[in-house]
């Protein structure tokens, strides 16, 4: 078995404009990105350059134009079947109650409804939510729809879990009570993850490891960090850490000036 | 005095039921004259008339009804028709309209194919279909469900596909990477996404169904309300036309009352604006 729980080698995508195949746009080039089993990874990048994109190739939703993609070992073909992915946006069914929500992934894999419906309710308990089997996602408030949205992809059991800028809707303090619970379940379980974000603070907070993108198109990492603070962490109380303002600043050197990138590049675009 | 009879919330209801006793004041008092009255009716013979179609028992002949009043009760087959008609065709209506539009929503080329097919089916005057459909299927009932059919059909089938389009890509991203197969995805997404457009057209192609039994029956049958309507037409009876026509508003509404009942049963997952408790 290998060392690695997903492993992106040297992978590029280009995007063909539906309207205009001439258009093209590569969107990733010449990236590698390893994770091991049971490693927490956050990758940062300047906004628009295309870390979503890196994130759909792992979970097998969208294919590579060159480069391969392994998982624990064995090359990825369609859907990547032993990761979990945690949306950005809205992805929970809205004509199902938060436990038929939770229960849909083992119903999907055949377990038997009475089974899937009682491991569900554990994890809603787990992630907080008992009492609230029976709401419509339209019924909660958005840091409760994150919570089911966890508890869907924990209770299929991932060994890796892929998350898209998760908590990036929420406030900041419901954003750190989930980051602590995250985190928790985490340590208990020793998931290998890959964790979206542009915010910094959250990315250093979390993760044993940062990769840094460039500024699209054609984003490559240029930076990596290994996050040496000690676990368990609290990611209020670890921002006032020395070593993660040392950290911090750092990787603010590497990053800003792809951020300025970035920002010029959305400037001209919207003129 | 004007402070109290002044329409606001609270007396809503009386001023809506006043609006009714004058308009059937003025009927009445309009068709006085007789040669109005042969065409515009009158409305103490109209519901003279509704109760002999429903009623039992009459009465003897008295100031309001000189002939008096008799109680037959002989609506209930014609109605019964009409409503079975009405019935079996939203039944069958929806199912073929879902089917179809799944099947050229999730299957990309025949839809394409079809397209132009769909279109012009659609913008086609569907009620000349019914002296096709009189030929086809005979003056029993099945010519008035196709009819009802196809004009129910259109309704469902526009909404399902569009359902199926409007699918969130992201629900959808997440059902398959929590291990749905074509099969699942096709029951916990597609399904429900196109169930909820279904609903939210079912007003519409409830009455429709409903325009289609009567007009159906209108144009040709031995029975039905429609054909009620038809016979009292060819005798110059203007008083059974409106009459029928009450009693199909009527019943119009109770089945826009049932559907509206169920859509609150089926849809509560769909947020309401304004949801509060009152306590």
């Amino acid at each position: 078995m290998s060392e690695y729980a997903l492993e992106l080698n040297d992978i590029s995508v280009t995007f063909l404009s539906k309207d205009d195949p001439g258009q093209r746009y590569t969107a990733v080039a010449g990236t590698t990105l390893r994770i091991r089993a049971g490693e927490f990874v956050s990758v940062v990048g300047p906004t628009g350059c295309g870390k979503s994109t890196l994130l759909n190739i792992g979970a097998g939703l969208l294919a590579t134009s060159t480069g391969d993609v392994k998982v624990f070992g064995t090359p990825l073909e369609g859907i990547n079947r032993r990761a979990g992915y945690m949306f950005q946006t809205e992805a929970l069914m809205p004509w199902r109650s938060t436990i038929d929500n939770v229960m849909v992934g083992l119903q999907y894999r055949g377990v038997p409804d009475a089974e899937a419906r009682a491991q569900a309710q554990a994890w809603l308990e787990r992630v907080g939510l008992g009492g609230f089997e029976d709401r419509y996602p339209h019924q909660l408030s958005g840091g409760m729809r994150k919570r089911t949205a966890l508890a869907q992809v924990l209770a299929l059991d991932p060994d890796i879990i892929l998350m898209d800028e998760p908590f990036s809707a929420l406030d900041i303090q419901t954003r750190q009570l989930m980051e602590n619970e995250v985190l928790d379940l985490w340590a208990a379980k020793k998931k290998a993850v890959l964790f979206i974000t542009h915010d910094l603070d959250e990315a250093i907070a979390m993760s044993d490891r940062v990769v840094v993108l460039s500024a699209g198109p054609a984003t490559h990492p240029i930076g990596e960090f290994d996050i040496d603070l000690p676990r368990p962490r609290d990611v209020a109380e670890v921002r006032t850490d020395p070593r993660f303002v040392e950290l911090h600043t750092q990787i603010w050197n590497v990053l800003r000036d792809e951020v300025l990138k970035g920002y010029a590049q959305q400037l001209r675009k919207a003129a | 005095m004007w402070r109290v009879i002044k329409p606001s919330d609270r007396n809503l209801r009386y001023w809506q039921f006043g609006v009714l006793i004058a308009f059937l004041l003025l009927w009445q008092i309009v068709t006085r004259n007789q040669q109005y009255a042969f065409f515009l009716g009158e409305p103490i013979k109209v519901m003279g008339r509704v109760w002999s179609w429903f009623m039992p028992f009459g009465f003897e002949p008295n100031a309001l009804f000189p002939d008096g009043l008799p109680g037959r009760a002989d609506i209930y087959p014609h109605l019964g028709v009409t409503l079975l008609e009405t019935v079996l065709a939203f039944v069958i209506g929806t199912v073929l309209g879902l089917v179809f539009g799944l099947w050229l929503a999730l299957a990309p080329t025949a839809g394409a194919i079809l397209d132009p097919y769909i279109k012009a089916a659609n913008s086609m005057p569907r009620v000349i279909l019914a002296p096709i459909f009189g030929m086809w299927l005979g003056l029993g009932i099945w010519s008035k469900v196709a009819l009802a059919v196809t004009l129910v059909f259109f309704i469902v089938f526009f909404n399902v596909y569009q359902g199926v389009k409007e699918v969130s890509p992201v629900v959808l991203a997440n059902a398959k990477m929590l291990g749905a197969n074509q099969k699942q995805l096709l029951r916990t997404v597609y399904l429900p996404s196109a169930t909820s457009w279904v609903f939210s057209s079912l007003h519409t192609s409830v009455g429709l169904a409903f325009v289609g039994a009567v007009v159906g029956e209108y144009l040709g049958s031995a029975r039905g309300v429609g054909y009620l309507i038809l016979q009292a037409e060819g005798t110059f009876d203007v008083n059974t036309v409106f009459a029928g026509i009450v009693v199909l508003t009527a019943f119009a509404l109770v089945l826009d009352g049932i559907v509206g009942r169920i859509e609150k049963r089926l849809m509560k997952w769909q947020p309401r604006t304004g949801e509060t408790e009152k306590l």
